[in-house]
């Protein structure tokens, strides 16, 4: 048995099989599957474990606690973040972007202020800074991409001025699968005064994340994408930054004391954890990561390199295809592939290929800004994970021809 | 003339001929390629079918008590199962079409094999025949 055979037998919703056909799952970008181990630990959890956090003297809710709390110290391990208390709880990317659009924007956007943002981002990196402008009659920039889907830092320097307090980009496009140049973008941000925020959910997928060689000063990514639990998430932010922040949501155990004539908030990371926590789902987080850390073994890579080779050669020399997001160099594509068909639809082509048992997403993949600037109403996306094996992308691009020929007539 | 139901038994025994999902998908696709082309001025947003994932036209004409339609939309197989739609309730009175169930759909199985966002584009499509039929009533 290959390494990848073995790897795939961790992931019991990879031996599905759909319409009488094998799973052939290319729709990792939207949510990953999740290993035995993670199952194990939510399991487990549930089974065990469960005592709300934090509060109670009891021996379950101390070992809840004791879990909950050793998954943020794993964490701030793998990310290389300097303290626990920079690691906050969230239930995803979403929810983590929001946080930051209120509690940093309560503290430090102020009207005239102005927030950029690049062009590729996920919807979830444009809504929160667009309600936060509305609420702070601030104004929302944007740092364009070129047509081959590459990120015009080129043009960073003269978007800031010395009213832009926070730059949001991604630091791997769910759409384009480009990895952008986030220390460099960190570099000409900060010697304009301007914070960076990263959304890591494709990242921290594709990328080895060390948050203090990144230099950003906030990073956010969900679990799900990343082989955990749903419902999980993550902000990374500085301490410094997280210290001057108001909460963002009250109540639970964000508290202080509470009093009639006003309350106090607890330390970190505490005041930004309001509510009943995801207490059967955040600690998936650590087995995820493992898996995550696991599969980044050469064997397995240079899997994935072929598969990204064998693809790439598929979509830029068929001429009916238009591939978006065209990498000048291999290493900064992620396997994951937008393009679109001449005369055909992306949603033909999706309905087609999950007949032949092939998952993938059509449709504007929570990109709509970008849609318009590539002039599609929506794209096909196939994104791999390192579980995908070559046979799969031959089976892919085998049945992409097919459904096409189908199509076309 | 035959009855709207059966129309509807000839519908799904036409579709039930195909055992594969695939050759059911080039079924419509081929009714897709040959519905009767649609005018490129009568694609308003008024006409535009909301709930689907691709673009839907729906263009109603009333002659006395009957309704006939066109429809177009920007995906081909979509197409096809407007074009099976129309092809049974165009021609039909008013309260031929607001009378009628819609459970030929189920049978056809294209509710439960098509996406849940198509399913849902399936079901926009059901509700404004019948309520374009209803509000004449």
């Amino acid at each position: 048995m290959t390494q990848i055979e073995k790897i795939r037998q961790e992931f019991p919703e990879l031996g599905e099989q759909v319409y009488g056909k094998a799973l052939v799952y290319l729709d990792n970008a939207a949510t990953s599957q999740r290993p035995l181990s993670v199952i194990r630990k939510w399991t487990e959890m549930s089974e065990k474990y469960n005592a709300n956090l934090h509060r109670a003297v009891h021996r379950i809710a101390d070992l809840a606690t004791s879990e909950y709390e050793a998954t943020r110290d794993a964490v701030r391990a793998y990310l290389n973040a300097e303290f626990r208390e920079e690691i906050i709880f969230t239930s995803g990317a979403t929810a983590s972007l929001n946080l930051v659009a209120y509690s940093f924007g309560e503290a430090f956007i102020h009207e005239g202020d102005e927030i950029l943002v690049g062009e590729a981002e996920h919807h979830s990196d444009i809504v929160p800074w667009q309600l936060l402008c509305q609420r702070k009659g601030a104004t929302l920039k944007v740092l364009p991409v070129d047509d081959g889907g590459q990120l015009r830092v080129d043009l960073l320097p003269g978007l800031l001025t010395p009213r832009t307090r926070l730059c949001c980009v991604a630091h791997i496009s769910n759409v384009l699968g480009l990895v952008n140049p986030v220390k460099e973008i960190v570099n000409i941000c900060h010697s304009n005064n301007c914070a960076v925020l990263v959304d890591g959910a494709q990242g921290i997928v594709h990328a080895r994340v060390d948050v203090r060689n990144l230099g950003c000063d906030f990073y956010a990514f969900s679990g799900h994408k990343v082989y955990a639990a749903p419902g999980t998430g993550v902000l990374y932010g500085r301490r410094e930054w997280l210290e001057q922040m108001p909460p963002f949501l009250g109540g639970g155990e964000m508290i202080g004391t509470v009093r009639w004539s006003g309350s106090t908030w607890a330390p970190l990371p505490q005041k930004f954890e309001a509510g009943t926590q995801n207490i059967a789902g955040t600690p998936t987080l650590r087995p995820a990561l493992e898996t995550a850390e696991a599969l980044r073994d050469p064997a397995i890579e240079a899997e994935s390199e072929k598969i990204k080779e064998l693809i790439l050669n598929k979509l830029q020399n068929d001429p009916r295809i238009r591939l978006y997001g065209v990498p000048k160099t291999p290493e900064e594509k992620i396997p994951l592939f937008s393009f679109s068909v001449e005369h055909v639809h992306h949603e033909d082509l999706a309905l087609i290929l999950d007949k032949m048992g092939i998952a993938v997403r059509s449709g504007q993949m929570c990109a709509e800004p970008l849609m318009d600037r590539f002039g599609v109403t929506g794209m096909l996306r196939v994104s791999f994970a390192p579980y995908n094996t070559v046979q799969e992308a031959e089976y892919f691009i085998a049945s992409l021809d097919r459904a096409i020929n189908m199509l076309v007539g | 003339m035959k009855t709207l139901q059966e129309v509807q038994a000839e519908v799904v025994a036409d579709f039930s001929m195909y055992d594969e999902w695939l050759d059911k998908y080039e079924y419509l696709i081929d009714l897709g390629r040959n519905l009767e082309a649609f005018p490129e001025e009568r694609k308003t947003e008024d006409r535009l079918i909301k709930g689907c994932q691709s673009r839907v036209w729906l263009d109603t004409t009333v002659e006395g008590d009957r309704l006939y339609f066109r429809a177009d939309s920007d995906a081909i197989i979509t197409k096809g199962i407007i074009s099976l739609l129309i092809g049974v309730y165009s021609g039909r009175t008013a309260r031929e079409i607001a009378e009628d169930d819609f459970s030929f759909v189920d049978q056809l199985g294209l509710r439960e094999n098509l996406s849940p966002t198509r399913a849902n584009g399936l079901a926009s499509m059901i509700e404004t025949l019948r309520r374009t039929a209803q509000n004449l009533l």
